[in-house]
């Protein structure tokens, strides 16, 4: 379990948000969204320890992460551009993590042949798949997806949160998913989507089918179940 | 007003000292659009979108190699890209909003772009057409919001009444209000008469002012589409691809009935 108690964070002296309290469950997928500005990136790299919050804690499982070790909470940046080295090829950059799982290379449709490219030389969709490749082979508990498919068509979209959901649910690893698009965070989050505003987290009610990706039913019982656990 | 025929875009490359290869990055485009049409152009990453903007505009690197036909008012735009066209006939809303000088204030870049095209810099006016308060003018762009700052490339943009105008996804990274008051600006500057060319990945968010609807995958033009088409489970679509990527959206099947 991940609990963040009254967080604050914000910039200069500007306060973003206050009197964030969650908690996320292993294997579960939990959505944010929010206007513009409102700080979810923030959120997220509070979360992953990334950034220093103002006030509050995050814990998991009771415990506050060390530092100095492989972080248990691994932050996927929207433009997995950004988060590697220009000058390092596919192969160093996977390196960085560890040895990647034969399996999980095969389930990311990972070529072999990229291995020698750079960053540029992969396209977006391809891009993002090796960022989360890198991500999960840190062995994270807990992953921080800030709008990984933002800038992909819908087919990419929807393969890369298929396999999340697979993966999360086989591993237990719980993802909080950042994105604009609340269609997407009703479909994949099982345990339901949040907005960030000034003074902290505001359930919604998802108008359709909620986390349809999900379809183990033990899962979903035991979801049901858990939904009443959020605090919010 | 613009037709594309037959458009390749392709990048030579060295290959060790003395050879070199080319690499096509757009193949075999046919496209027009009309005076006062919002043609969107959709693809994925990678797909080829910027690079088509850029073709129509002459800003393709040197190493590159265009085959094909581009013609505006039946002007061409290739081999040698007319003078005088790029910046008041044809504009550009650029995708990035680090294409703001940051040590310039808002209104001061706003009135050089309406000197450039050769109106008048009613900066004032400008930005209460936009929806933003006139101390906006005082800002520089790293004090603004996204949605601010795409309202004032608009607004550069359209200084000049340009009659073609490119938009280089203009909604990226904006939220719904911000997204859709974006996507009205267009559509009004449409109905004055330009064409627009609507480029972006957000397939949903075009449909209620798109005309027609170009889907772009990996440099290829996969089917033209009407967008009162994209309803219920794709039907009417001519274009495989095009019904695929409709019932893979969330609202839709997402691919668990695929």
């Amino acid at each position: 379990m991940l609990e963040a108690h009254d967080l604050a964070a914000g910039f200069d002296g500007r306060t973003l948000f206050d009197g964030v309290t969650f908690a996320l469950e292993s294997g579960r997928i939990m959505g944010l969204c929010g206007a513009s500005g409102a700080g979810k990136t923030t959120l997220g790299r509070v979360i992953a320890g990334l950034h220093r919050p103002s006030a509050g804690v995050v814990r998991i499982d009771g415990q506050q992460p060390a530092s100095g070790k492989a972080q248990p909470v691994q932050y996927l940046h929207q433009s997995p551009l950004a988060a590697m080295n220009p000058r390092w090829k596919i192969r160093c950059i996977l390196a960085e993590a560890g040895q990647p799982e034969a399996g999980l290379l095969t389930a990311f449709g990972v070529d072999a042949e990229w291995m020698g490219r750079f960053p540029h030389e992969l396209s977006g969709g391809q891009l993002q798949r090796i960022s989360i490749l890198r991500a999960l082979t840190a062995n994270p508990r807990y992953l921080i997806a800030d709008e990984i498919t933002a800038p992909l068509d819908p087919v990419s979209q929807a393969r890369i949160w298929h396999l999340l959901g697979q993966i999360a649910r086989s591993k237990q690893i719980g993802i909080l998913a950042i994105s604009h698009d609340r269609a997407l965070l009703d479909r994949i989050c099982c345990q339901g989507r949040f907005e960030l505003g000034q003074r902290g987290l505001i359930r919604h009610e998802a108008a359709g089918p909620v986390g349809v990706i999900d379809p183990d039913p033990a899962g979903r019982s035991a979801r049901s179940a858990g939904r009443t656990a959020v605090r919010c | 007003m613009l037709t594309i025929r037959d458009l390749s875009v392709g990048f030579r490359r060295y290959r060790g000292l003395f050879r070199h290869e080319e690499t096509s990055r757009l193949s075999g485009l046919n496209l027009t659009l009309d005076a006062g049409e919002v043609l969107a152009v959709i693809g994925g990453s990678g797909a080829g979108k910027s690079l088509l903007a850029h073709a129509i505009l002459g800003l393709l690197p040197p190493n590159a190699v265009l085959r094909g036909k581009l013609a505006f008012r039946g002007q061409a735009l290739n081999p040698v890209y007319p003078p005088a066209l790029r910046g008041r006939k044809i504009a550009l809303i650029p995708q990035q909003v680090s294409h703001l000088d940051p040590l310039a204030r808002t209104g001061a870049q706003m009135s050089w772009a309406a000197r450039r095209s050769g109106s008048a810099a009613d900066t004032t006016a400008r930005l209460a057409a936009l929806g933003l308060p006139p101390q906006v003018a005082q800002l520089f762009p790293d004090q603004l919001s996204g949605g601010m700052a795409r309202r004032v490339l608009l607004a550069m943009a359209e200084a000049g009444a340009p009659d073609l105008l490119i938009a280089d996804e203009p909604t990226a990274g904006l939220d719904p209000e911000n997204r859709d008051a974006v996507l009205r600006m267009l559509g009004e500057h449409a109905r004055r008469g330009a064409g627009i060319l609507l480029i972006t990945h957000d397939l949903k968010s075009v449909l209620p002012i798109a005309d027609r609807v170009a889907i772009l995958d990996e440099g290829r033009m996969r089917g033209i589409e009407f967008p009162r088409n994209f309803t219920g489970r794709g039907a009417e679509l001519t274009s495989s691809y095009a019904r695929d990527l409709w019932r893979a959206l969330p609202e839709n099947g997402f691919l668990t009935d695929a």
